[in-house]
């Protein structure tokens, strides 16, 4: 192993840590709030297809026009998908995990993204407009950390401004205070007078967002094109990340990368003329999170970080 | 804030006409949404609905092919039904029916020349014991450490099509097919000999083997439940794990049989599916199907009622059927999964409306009550 594999195998995880982040940032948010979205998955497959489509249309015209735009489309369809969630579960007081299968199912492989992709034509285009790397201070050609520090898309800066702001917001502010008031204990927030049900909806939606420009990070920078199921359970490796980290955010990022890496260790390999079965490389990230999840509810759950108390159930005053 | 609120109500009784009616409300507002997605993509709504309807229940063949698109969702909806009635949610139906169609197709191809009366009850038993080894893993440490099974079955869902995948595409492993002369342009997994195809029924309308045979899991599932003592152990364990501790009833015993069976039934369908319709260890196809979510849309709109599960699962796979048969730009794919959501999230959402009448009422200014309520006074003690 050499610094370039080294910096080669960082780089691509990072590139598919970034999604994992930023869909796993907006899940903590939702689920400090007391809201377990399980339909993590389908808003991302949405915020891909509707994303991919936009960037599209724009036939001329700047990239950065077309990817901002691209972008917030993504994020605009995340949040309506989590508009559904939030009035079945926060106002209708459903089941939690009916609810997050049933828009699962609604947006997924075989649901409305997979309906707009063929609407759309999209899986026969190739993507017109790429994110260009930003090269920060001019320090992208230093060995080593230029590349993985300097050197990024926006969109990775923006997963590592959203880490540090999530962590200041919860620990450092008032409103974070609250937050956490609601989801761990929602009958004191509300005599305490905080608004419970304004808080599950904002940050439902929220993190709506977030898993929706998660989705779009993988139609517009990862493979710059549209494929059924183009995400492949990055949605609920989002999800099971956020248990993993104890539902603080820089564990996240760390947890994020890791699987990132992890994901792509097939291709830096082949790329490298290991020939080993595909099959066992895909199936990395799903077999380390299956062990992850089954040793953090046994060994670790010992060390008083659990679950917002009151996340999954109705509130009702 | 807005000017009207939802506000729920407590019913004094449950109206007898709620159970049934909501599965049927939410079947059209299912296909209410569906015809607006329909519309404003340019498509007819009316004439792709019509089309629908006939490919899946009226024209000729229509019914063979929908019993057969059925019969996987019978077993994947029965395993939901089990599975969530008692607060599991082993959503892991997809996983453990393709390792269910492994194992059973392993068990026909070895025993299929011994004769059906063999091989069909070995592919049977070796489909369920295949379904259940899947769920292993997910059902001890959910029942041992309370870890969270959504996501263990979840990840199983994604490892056992590379795990197929991997058997017949990519290893000269003993399942694949390595001399018919087909095998050697595409890959293949060993066909089933003769015998070990499953029987059928009828002639004008075919009905498969499995689907009889999940209309009889069914039947006897309905029974357990409700006239013998195991069956009684679950529905008290379902409405409250701690009266059911507090009865003496070992529930971490019955959350783990409980969730083996689910799976086991899911295993089952992938025998089904291996011996009426594919013949031979077809791992694309089952990918591609997701029965295990579409069956748990099939538990939902049943309520969770094994016989209803049968019912559902033939009008789920009437939509099944129709969608992939006339899949193209007119009707694309992803309509199924629209209308499934739906139906899942509608039945999910209105479930409040059995205990508490929904009212849609203008904001008044906020009066403030009298602090004394019923929760203040002590009861007596007895």
């Amino acid at each position: 192993m050499n610094d370039l594999m080294v910096v080669t195998l960082l780089a691509s995880g990072i590139l598919y840590g970034t999604p994992l982040i930023i869909a796993g940032i907006g899940e903590l948010l939702a689920e400090r709030s007391g809201v377990l979205n399980l339909s993590v998955e389908g808003i991302m497959l949405m915020g891909a297809a509707t994303a991919f489509w936009t960037s599209q249309s724009f036939t001329g015209g700047p990239d950065w026009l077309a990817l901002t735009a691209a972008i917030l489309v993504g994020a605009g369809v995340g949040v309506l998908v989590a508009l559904i969630l939030a009035f079945s579960v926060v106002t209708m007081q459903a089941n939690q995990v009916v609810s997050g299968l049933a828009l699962l199912i609604f947006c997924g492989p075989l649901g409305l993204s997979n309906y707009l992709g063929a609407v759309g034509n999209l899986t026969s285009t190739t993507g017109l407009h790429r994110l260009p790397k930003l090269d920060l201070f001019g320090l992208g050609d230093l060995p080593v950390v230029g590349p993985l520090v300097f050197d990024q898309d926006l969109l990775v800066y923006f997963s590592w401004a959203i880490v540090a702001g999530v962590w200041f917001y919860l620990t450092r502010t008032r409103a974070g205070l609250h937050l956490r008031a609601v989801g761990e204990e929602p009958n004191a927030a509300d005599a305490m007078g905080v608004n419970v049900v304004a808080t599950r909806y904002v940050h439902t939606l929220i993190g709506g967002a977030l898993a929706g420009v998660a989705g779009a990070y993988y139609s517009l920078i990862i493979s710059v094109n549209w494929v059924n199921n183009i995400t492949a359970g990055a949605g609920w490796i989002a999800i099971a990340l956020v248990i993993l980290a104890f539902w603080r955010p820089l564990f996240v990022l760390i947890g994020a990368y890791l699987f990132g890496v992890v994901t792509s260790l097939g291709f830096t390999l082949q790329a490298l003329g290991y020939t080993l079965p595909a099959e066992l490389f895909s199936s990395l990230p799903y077999l380390l999170t299956l062990l992850a999840v089954i040793l953090a509810s046994g060994r670790l759950s010992r060390f008083h970080l659990k679950a917002p108390a009151a996340l999954g159930l109705p509130f009702r005053r | 804030m807005l000017p009207f609120e939802l506000r729920f109500e407590r019913r004094l009784e449950v109206a007898p006409w709620l159970g049934p009616s909501l599965p049927i409300m939410a079947i059209f507002v299912a296909l209410f949404t569906g015809a607006l997605i329909l519309w404003a993509t340019g498509r007819d709504p009316a004439t792709g609905y019509i089309d629908i309807f006939q490919t899946a229940f009226t024209k000729p063949g229509a019914l063979t092919a929908t019993a057969l698109s059925a019969t996987p969702l019978v077993f994947t909806g029965l395993t939901a039904s089990l599975a969530f009635r008692i607060g599991i949610w082993n959503i892991g139906g997809d996983g453990q029916l393709m390792i269910g169609a492994l194992a059973a197709a392993t068990a026909g191809v070895a025993l299929g020349n011994l004769g059906g009366w063999i091989s069909l009850p070995a592919m049977i038993l070796a489909g369920a014991a295949g379904g259940a080894l899947w769920g292993l893993v997910p059902a001890y440490f959910r029942a041992r450490s309370g870890t969270n099974e959504v996501l263990t079955t979840l990840m199983l869902n994604y490892l056992a099509p590379l795990l197929l995948g991997y058997l017949i595409f990519s290893s000269k492993s003993w399942w694949r097919d390595l001399t018919s002369p087909g095998a050697k342009v595409f890959p293949q997994a060993k066909p089933l000999p003769f015998e070990a195809i499953w029987p059928s029924l009828g002639t004008d309308v075919v009905i498969p083997f499995g689907f009889l045979l999940g209309v009889f899991v069914a039947v006897v599932m309905q029974a357990v439940l409700h006239s013998t003592k195991y069956g009684f152990e679950v529905l008290v364990t379902a409405d409250s794990p701690s009266a059911g501790n507090y009865a003496g009833i070992r529930t971490k015993r019955v959350f783990i049989t409980v969730f083996l069976l689910s799976a086991a039934l899911a295993g089952i369908g992938g025998a089904s599916q291996v011996g009426d319709f594919t013949y031979r260890l077809e791992p694309r196809t089952l990918q591609f199907a997701a029965y295990g979510y579409t069956g748990i849309a099939v538990a939902a709109l049943a309520r969770y009622n094994p016989i209803a599960v049968v019912v559902g699962a033939l009008f789920i796979g009437g939509l099944v059927n129709a969608n992939l048969s006339l899949q193209g730009p007119e009707l694309p794919l992803g309509l199924l999964g629209v209308i499934q959501g739906l139906i899942l999230l509608f039945v999910a959402a209105s479930e409040i409306s059995a205990r508490y009448r929904i009212v849609l009422r203008y904001r008044k200014k906020a009066i403030l009550t009298a602090p004394f309520t019923n929760a203040g006074k002590r009861e007596t003690p007895p």
